[in-house]
C-alpha cells in the first residue's frame, strides 16, 4: 500500500500556477481557429442538432457517388460502358442544390455566430490579426466545401479503376474534377462567408445564401435555356453563364478541360474561356478582399 | 513593470504601475474606449500608448499575447459549454492544446466554477456568465488583466465575490489588473490605485491611500448636547465640525484619541462612540468635478 503520509483521497488545493510553456506563433494560432471553424461546420463539438444538416447533406452528397460507382462496376461488367456514366466534372453541378444547403448552414455557423454573440473582441483582443481570423474562417469553410465535393468524386473514382475503366484516363478525369471543386468550393465559399459576415442574424444569412446561390442559377440557366433553344443563339447563351457561380466555374472547365457542360451552353469560344477564367478568379479575389475590409471595419 | 502610458481620449495622460488599479468614471467617461486602444481594438486619432513595454501601434500582436481581456457586454456563444470555450480561447491565445485543456480546467475552478462548466452557457446565471468571461481572459496566464466592469448585473453577494476574485487576481496569481467600475466604493475596496476619468479627462490619479488618508476623521459621538461638546472639544483645540448628532473631529494623530476621551471625561458626558472615519474616495470625487467644474 502507499506508503504516503497524506491521507488517501484528499484534494489539495496547489494555488495558481503560471504558465511558462510554449506559445504558439501567429500561424499556429490561425491554423487553430482554422481547425476549430472546420469542426465547427460539421457541428463536431457541437450540439447534435448542429451535426444533422451537415452530415445529412454530406450523405446525400455522397449516396448518388455509390450509385454511380456501383453502376459503373455493374455494366462494366456486363459490358455495356467502358467510362463513367457521368463525367466527374459534372457532379457539382448535378447535387448543386445540396451544397448549396450546406454553405447556407455553413457560413453563418463558422461566421454569424461570432457576430450574433458578440465573441469578436474575444478573438482580436488576442495575438491573431483581424485579417488571421477572415483567413481562417474562409479557408475552413473552402476546405468543408471541397470535401464535400471531393469525396464523392473519390468514391466514383474508385468505382471507376473498379470496373477496369481505361486507369489513365480516369486518373486524368478526376483530377482535373478535383481543380474543378477547388474552383467551386473557393468562388461558393467566397460569396457564402461574405454574406454570413454582413448579418448577426443566421437565418438571414440561410436564406440570403439560398437565394444568392440557387437563385442565379436558377435564372442564369433559364435565361441560357431560352436564349440557346429559343432564339437559338447558343453564343449569346454561353456568355450569359458568366452570371451565376455555378455556371461560371462549370464554364472554366469546358474551356480549360474540354469536357461537356451541364448549363444550357458552354463558353462559345476560347477567350470566353478565359474570360470565364478571369471572373471566376476575380470574383473570388474580391470576396476575400470585401471578407477582410469588412473585418478592418467590424465595430466591437 | 511598468504597463499602460496612456495618451488617448482627450488628452489623457496616465502612468499605471503593477497591482490593482481602479478606473472609475461615469458612464460614457471613456474607460472602455480606453482599455480598447490599449489592445488595439479601437484606433486612436493621434496619441501613444504602451502597455508591458509594447507600443500598441507596432507590437500589438506581442502585447496582445500578454494581455487578458473581459469585455463590459455579453460575449459567450450559448451553445457550446464553458469547458469547451475557454479551452479554445486559451489556443486562440497561442496555448498547445494539452496544456489549454489543462489551464482552462484550472482557471474554471479558480473562478469558482465547477461540474456546471460542462453545460451550455446559455443557460448559465449572469454571475456564472461574469465567471466565465474572467476565466477566459486568465486562462493564458498574462501579466496584465484589462476588467471591464467585471460587477455589471451582479447581485450584491455575487459582487463581493467578483471583487474578492479581482483583488485574488493581484495578490495570489501575480496578475497585474485594471479594472473599470463606475461605482467608487467597489474600486475603494480592492484597488492600490485609482484613476478617476470624466468625460475623457483624467480627473485625478493616486494611490488609495492618499485619497482616503486626507479625509481621515474622527467621528465621536456622546450622551449629551452635541453643541456643549463641541465647544469643549474646539476648547481643547481641535477642530470640530458637526455631522447630525456625530461630531467630526480632524485626526491629527494618535494624541487626538487621547485629547478626546479627557475631555469628554473631563466634562462628564458618556462618550458613545469614538471612530476613526475614512472619507470614501466618492466625497474626494464629487469636490473634484465640482473644482473641475468651477
Amino acid at each position: 500500500m502507499s506508503q504516503s503520509e497524506s491521507p488517501s483521497g484528499v484534494i489539495h488545493d496547489i494555488g495558481y500556477r503560471g504558465y511558462d510553456g510554449e506559445r504558439l506563433t501567429r500561424r499556429g494560432i490561425a491554423y487553430g481557429l482554422y481547425t476549430h471553424t472546420l469542426r465547427g461546420v460539421f457541428g463536431l463539438g457541437r450540439a447534435p442538432r448542429s451535426k444533422v444538416v451537415p452530415f445529412g447533406m454530406f450523405v446525400v452528397m455522397l449516396l448518388p457517388a455509390v450509385v454511380l460507382a456501383v453502376v459503373s462496376v455493374v455494366m462494366a461488367g456486363q459490358g455495356m460502358i467502358t467510362e463513367p456514366v457521368l463525367p466527374y466534372t459534372r457532379y457539382a453541378m448535378v447535387t448543386q442544390a445540396a451544397i448549396a444547403i450546406f454553405l447556407a448552414v455553413a457560413a453563418p455557423q463558422a461566421v454569424s455566430l461570432d457576430l450574433r454573440f458578440h465573441t469578436l473582441p474575444l478573438y482580436l483582443s488576442r495575438p491573431l490579426e483581424r485579417v488571421d481570423y477572415a483567413r481562417a474562417k474562409l479557408a475552413a469553410l473552402a476546405t468543408a466545401v471541397f470535401l464535400l465535393i471531393a469525396v464523392p468524386l473519390l468514391v466514383m473514382y474508385l468505382g471507376a479503376l473498379a470496373a477496369r475503366f481505361d486507369a489513365g484516363t480516369q486518373t486524368v478525369d478526376f483530377l482535373q474534377a478535383l481543380v474543378g471543386a477547388a474552383l467551386f468550393a473557393a468562388i461558393l465559399s467566397g460569396i457564402a462567408a461574405l454574406i454570413a459576415s454582413l448579418t448577426s442574424r443566421r437565418g438571414f444569412g440561410v436564406a440570403a445564401i439560398v437565394t444568392v446561390l440557387a437563385l442565379s442559377y436558377a435564372v442564369v440557366s433559364s435565361l441560357q435555356g431560352l436564349v440557346a433553344f429559343d432564339a437559338d443563339d447558343p453564343e449569346t447563351a454561353g456568355w450569359i453563364g458568366l452570371f451565376s457561380p455555378m455556371t461560371l466555374v462549370d464554364g472554366v472547365q469546358v474551356w480549360a478541360f474540354d469536357v461537356e457542360s451541364s448549363a444550357p451552353a458552354g463558353p462559345p469560344t476560347d477567350a470566353a474561356g478565359v474570360a470565364f477564367l478571369v471572373v471566376t478568379l476575380a470574383v473570388i479575389t474580391l470576396c476575400y478582399w470585401a471578407l477582410s475590409m469588412r473585418y478592418r471595419r467590424v465595430r466591437l | 513593470m511598468r504597463y499602460p502610458r496612456v495618451t488617448a481620449l482627450d488628452r489623457l495622460t496616465v502612468e499605471v504601475g503593477a497591482g490593482v488599479t481602479g478606473l472609475v468614471g461615469a458612464n460614457g467617461a471613456g474607460k472602455s474606449t480606453l482599455i480598447k486602444i490599449l489592445l488595439g481594438l479601437a484606433d486612436p486619432t493621434s496619441g501613444s500608448a504602451t502597455v508591458l513595454g509594447h507600443d500598441i501601434r507596432d507590437d500589438g500582436a506581442q502585447l496582445r499575447g500578454r494581455v487578458g481581456y473581459m469585455p463590459e457586454h455579453d460575449c459567450l456563444p450559448g451553445d457550446v459549454s464553458a469547458t469547451e470555450l475557454v479551452v479554445h480561447l486559451a489556443r486562440m491565445s497561442g496555448l498547445p492544446t494539452d496544456a489549454a485543456r489543462e489551464r482552462a480546467a484550472d482557471t474554471l475552478r479558480h473562478v469558482g466554477l465547477y461540474e456546471e462548466r460542462y453545460r451550455p452557457i446559455g443557460g448559465y446565471s449572469t454571475g456564472m456568465k461574469q465567471r466565465v468571461k474572467l476565466a477566459q481572459a486568465l486562462v493564458h496566464d498574462p501579466d496584465v488583466v484589462f476588467l471591464d466592469e467585471p460587477t455589471n448585473g451582479l447581485d450584491p453577494a455575487g459582487r463581493d465575490e467578483m471583487l474578492e476574485l479581482v483583488r485574488r487576481i493581484y495578490d495570489d496569481f501575480g496578475i497585474s489588473v485594471l479594472v473599470t467600475s463606475h461605482l467608487l466604493g467597489e474600486l475603494e475596496r480592492i484597488c492600490d490605485t485609482v484613476v478617476v476619468v470624466d468625460a475623457g479627462v483624467l480627473l485625478r490619479s493616486s494611490t488609495v491611500a492618499d485619497f482616503t488618508r486626507a479625509s481621515a476623521k474622527l467621528a465621536v459621538e456622546v450622551a449629551a448636547d452635541p453643541d456643549a461638546a463641541a465647544a469643549g472639544l474646539a476648547a481643547a483645540g481641535l477642530r470640530v465640525s458637526r455631522d447630525g448628532p456625530l461630531l467630526l473631529v480632524d485626526l491629527e494623530g494618535d494624541s487626538t484619541f487621547d485629547v478626546v476621551r479627557d475631555v469628554v471625561a473631563d466634562q462628564g458626558y458618556g462618550l458613545v462612540r469614538l471612530e476613526p472615519r475614512r472619507h470614501h474616495i466618492a466625497e474626494v470625487f464629487e469636490q473634484e468635478v465640482d473644482d473641475v467644474a468651477v
